[in-house]
């Protein structure tokens, strides 16, 4: 317990240093939000009062605190294009992105790790059907994992929508008013993301297992008679999960990292399409919100792994108190 | 053991739970999804339609903060001014029923329409007229931005509730086209996310990088909008927005390219207008090489408009030969058009007598975000090469465009398109008098100075048409830029519409579009 106490207080830190660098980094950067705002109306003296409206002339680290002082009151700013207040604008986005997030790395988990197992068990057959069909299935491993989401996510439109017309491109349902249509419209944008990702975890999950059965206590465990399938459940695959579990955390975070190409392509209204506009915009405070939410998101998932792991594993209890 | 073979049983419940759920969902997925085609066939039996926008509408709703061509594009329909623009270029009496002007031309008396309300349900009165042009002249709100041309209001009063009176201190024949400056209510202040105007739609709401919703208003003073609903769907990803458009989310959606037309299929008609841009290579005419007038020359004669036309718009476009487009009309002097047709050898001679003989390497500044000027770009390059000019194309984000070529002048050249914000020549040709702010290809003519003051004076239409010519004759001679062309816009109607309607300047006219009886 104290140690997913450390964990947590570590999470928070991070998210600290995070949101500070992605402040910075904006600093940094050439352009400015009064000029993007402004746009070809945009001349010196307009710039300069809408700078000093916006508050920009002020030190970063004065503009740091009062940002971090609202966050921690729960007042992330106003965004500066859209004049609405940032929660209200992103709340529907975080929403949709979690969704389609949570989609996607459920068919992850419920495919890839049977596929992996099930790969494992074909593993070791001779015979040139077994050749033929393990030289498929690399291939088609590899083939998944090279094609970039954005072209499977035209495919599987051109496939879904334009031809069995499964569901309507461009006509995204609510969330909250029709949440099964919502879904629906998320799957095949979830399956999009999902396929490099099983391909990787299968691979992974595979050379994981097949690793860990050259270890020596599972010859010892065959040698005594026990069957190969049982020493697999038995054994094999708990000694597996650490990595595994550490992977997942990882896919976790890319999941997150491709929607925002997957959103652009099925014309979805999540986080992504909304920080690629808000940078270009220099809409500060609505990137940084989104900054945070998607580093807490990535720190969250390690998080959780690493507590996941020291369950499934006792050696990794640092400190021994636990 | 009994511990592992729990650990066991609880990751083969969590799979089974996993894969059932996901079994579950596509099953109810594609049972749903049969529902809803069929309701996307009843959905177009109601009267409204979704319309595919490329671009966000992400600034300020409020009409005078609204920077984006855009925003102002799509928010036509939500406001109007004492007077509006017409499809054929002309300004009818909109909030004011009628007007007269005095005879010394310094006097514009507007009587008010009768019982003309706002969405909120407000009836307009000439408090509202006072404020709005009064915000606009003044401008010392954040963000609201100055109409220069109300710099010679006097005065603005109001005799009695249904009669405004403005007094100008100089006559002039274009300030009547700046009164099409959005009538606000006095006493609201959320025009910046739910704007109230007296236009034929009223806004019903905005979802960021989503869609915005217009409703027809009910109690519009005017004729009457066909449709009760628009909703306008942001899809910024070109592929997207065509799949958008195959699959049937999307009924209407303008600006769209040559090969978009192409892939279209048949469910659509094409309504073919003109963008009202002046494309052109901009040509920073303070910087090096583009100082020299001989060199502006050369490029003018290395360029074939119409194979840009050909090449990368597949013949869609009008060339041109000056910062004025067809659409204008009487301004507009097709002479110029082929003022400079393409001649290698001249080129090479200009370039010779300026001291280039071996040529130069410039960089052609292009927003990347543009796929129009880009493409005219690559094409520019390949002809640049045959009279020795090595052109680079440099990409740069939209907001990097405005901050450091149009407001920062660091350029050398740059393919865009530059628009009128309201129907009058001075909008396009004022920007190149020498010392004004929006001038940012620093083009520097004493004799275009002196005739646009001329113009500004002179209140005859004809004579002040005259000298507009001149100016934009002038800026052929003395090749201020390379002339390309004006766009055509591409509309993409989904059969059994009607009613687009184009208009000289870049609105989106959404009270005339209807399903066809």
């Amino acid at each position: 317990m104290k140690y997913a106490a450390k964990r947590i207080a570590m999470l928070l830190v991070t998210m600290v240093i995070v949101s500070l660098l992605a402040f910075v980094a904006f600093d940094l950067i050439s352009g400015d939000p009064a000029t993007a705002m402004l746009g070809t109306e945009a001349t010196a003296e307009k710039v300069a009062a809408l700078r000093e409206e916006l508050g920009l002339n002020r030190p970063l680290l004065v503009r740091y605190g009062e940002w971090l002082a609202g966050f921690f009151t729960g007042d992330l700013g106003t965004s500066y294009n859209y004049s609405q207040p940032v929660w209200e604008l992103i709340a529907p986005k975080v929403l949709v992105t979690l969704c389609l997030s949570v989609l996607s790395f459920l068919l992850i988990t419920a495919v890839s790790i049977p596929m992996g197992l099930w790969s494992v068990r074909l593993d070791g057959r001779s015979g040139p059907l077994w050749r033929v069909l393990d030289g498929f299935r690399t291939a088609f491993n590899q083939l998944c994992m090279a094609v970039p989401p954005f072209f499977t996510g035209i495919l599987l439109t051109y496939l879904f929508s334009t031809v069995l017309r499964w569901f309507v491109h461009g006509q995204f349902p609510s969330l909250t008013e029709d949440f099964g249509g919502a879904v629906r419209y998320l799957f095949f944008a979830a399956v999009t993301l999902a396929i490099p990702r099983i391909a990787m975890t299968v691979r992974m999950l595979r050379s994981t297992i097949l690793g860990e059965m050259q270890r020596d206590y599972v010859r010892t465990a065959i040698s005594r008679g026990n069957d190969r399938g049982g020493v697999l459940r038995g054994h094999v695959l708990k000694n597996s999960l650490v990595p595994v579990v550490t992977f997942l955390a990882q896919t976790m975070a890319e999941i997150v990292a491709g929607s925002i190409v997957v959103e652009q392509v099925f014309a979805i209204p999540g986080l992504g399409r909304m920080l690629v506009a808000s940078i270009s915009n220099r809409d500060y405070p609505v990137v940084q919100a989104i900054v945070v939410i998607l580093a807490f998101w990535v720190v969250l998932a390690g998080t959780v792994a690493d507590i996941i792991n020291q369950r499934i594993d006792p050696r990794l209890r640092l400190g021994g108190g636990a | 053991m009994k511990k592992r073979i729990s650990a066991l049983l609880l990751l083969l419940i969590l799979l089974c739970t996993v894969l059932s759920g996901c079994g579950d969902g596509s099953a109810a997925g594609s049972g749903e999804a049969t529902q809803s085609s069929g309701s996307a066939g009843a959905e177009t039996t109601a009267n409204e339609i979704t319309v595919g926008i490329a671009q966000d509408l992400d600034d300020s709703l409020d009409p005078h903060k609204a920077v984006a061509a855009g925003t102002k594009e799509v928010m036509f329909n939500v406001f109007e001014g004492l007077v509006k623009p017409t499809s054929n270029g002309d300004l009818t009496p909109a909030i004011a029923e009628s007007y007269t002007v005095s005879e010394d031309r310094l006097t514009y008396t507007f009587t008010l329409r009768e019982g003309v309300k706002f969405h909120n349900g407000d009836t307009v009165t000439a408090e509202d007229v006072v404020y709005s042009l009064q915000r606009c002249a003044d401008a010392t709100e954040t963000g609201v931005l100055q109409v220069e041309a109300f710099s010679i209001i006097q005065s603005i009063e109001t005799p009695d509730d249904n009669t405004v009176v403005i007094t100008i201190s100089e006559p002039s024949n274009e300030f009547i086209s700046y009164l099409t400056t959005a009538i606000l209510p006095a006493d609201y202040d959320q025009q910046d996310t739910a704007p109230v105007g007296t236009g034929p739609f009223k806004f019903v709401s905005r979802t960021a990088q989503d869609s915005v919703v217009l409703e027809k208003f009910d109690e519009y003073w005017g004729t009457p909008a066909y449709l009760d609903k628009v909703t306008l769907k942001i899809i910024e990803n070109a592929d997207s927005l065509m799949m958008s458009l195959q699959s049937g989310a999307i009924d209407l959606c303008a600006h769209l390219t040559s090969t978009q037309i192409a892939q279209l299929g048949d469910g659509f008609n094409v309504a073919e207008g003109t963008m009202n841009l002046v494309q052109a290579l901009y040509l920073n005419n303070a910087e090096k090489p583009f100082d020299d007038v001989r060199v502006r020359q050369a490029l003018c004669y290395a360029v074939d408009k119409q194979e840009i036309i050909d090449l990368a718009f597949d013949g869609y476009g009008s060339p041109i030969g000056s910062s004025m487009y067809p659409a204008f009309g009487k301004y507009f002097d097709d002479s110029l058009t082929n003022y400079y047709t393409k001649d290698v050898a001249k080129a090479k001679e200009l370039l010779a007598e300026a001291g280039y003989s071996n040529g130069f390497a410039m960089t052609i500044t292009v927003p990347s975000n543009y796929t129009p000027h880009v493409n005219t770009a690559e094409v520019l390059v390949e002809q640049l090469k045959e009279i020795g000019v090595t052109a680079e194309i440099q990409l740069v984000e939209w907001e990097s465009w405005v901050s450091d070529v149009y407001a920062g002048r660091q350029f050398q050249s740059t393919v865009v398109g530059v628009d009128a914000s309201t129907m009058t020549a001075r909008a396009l040709l004022e920007r190149f008098t020498s010392d004004y702010s929006k001038n940012f290809i620093n083009y520097n003519s004493p004799e275009y100075d002196q005739l646009f003051q001329q113009a500004l004076t002179t209140y005859d239409d004809g004579e002040q048409t005259a000298i507009y010519k001149q100016m934009e004759a002038n800026l052929t001679e003395n090749a201020a830029n390379v002339y390309l062309q004006d766009l055509a816009d591409l509309v993409a109607v989904r059969k059994g519409l009607e009613g687009v309607t184009f208009y000289p300047i870049y609105v989106l006219d959404l009270s005339t579009v209807r399903y066809a009886q």
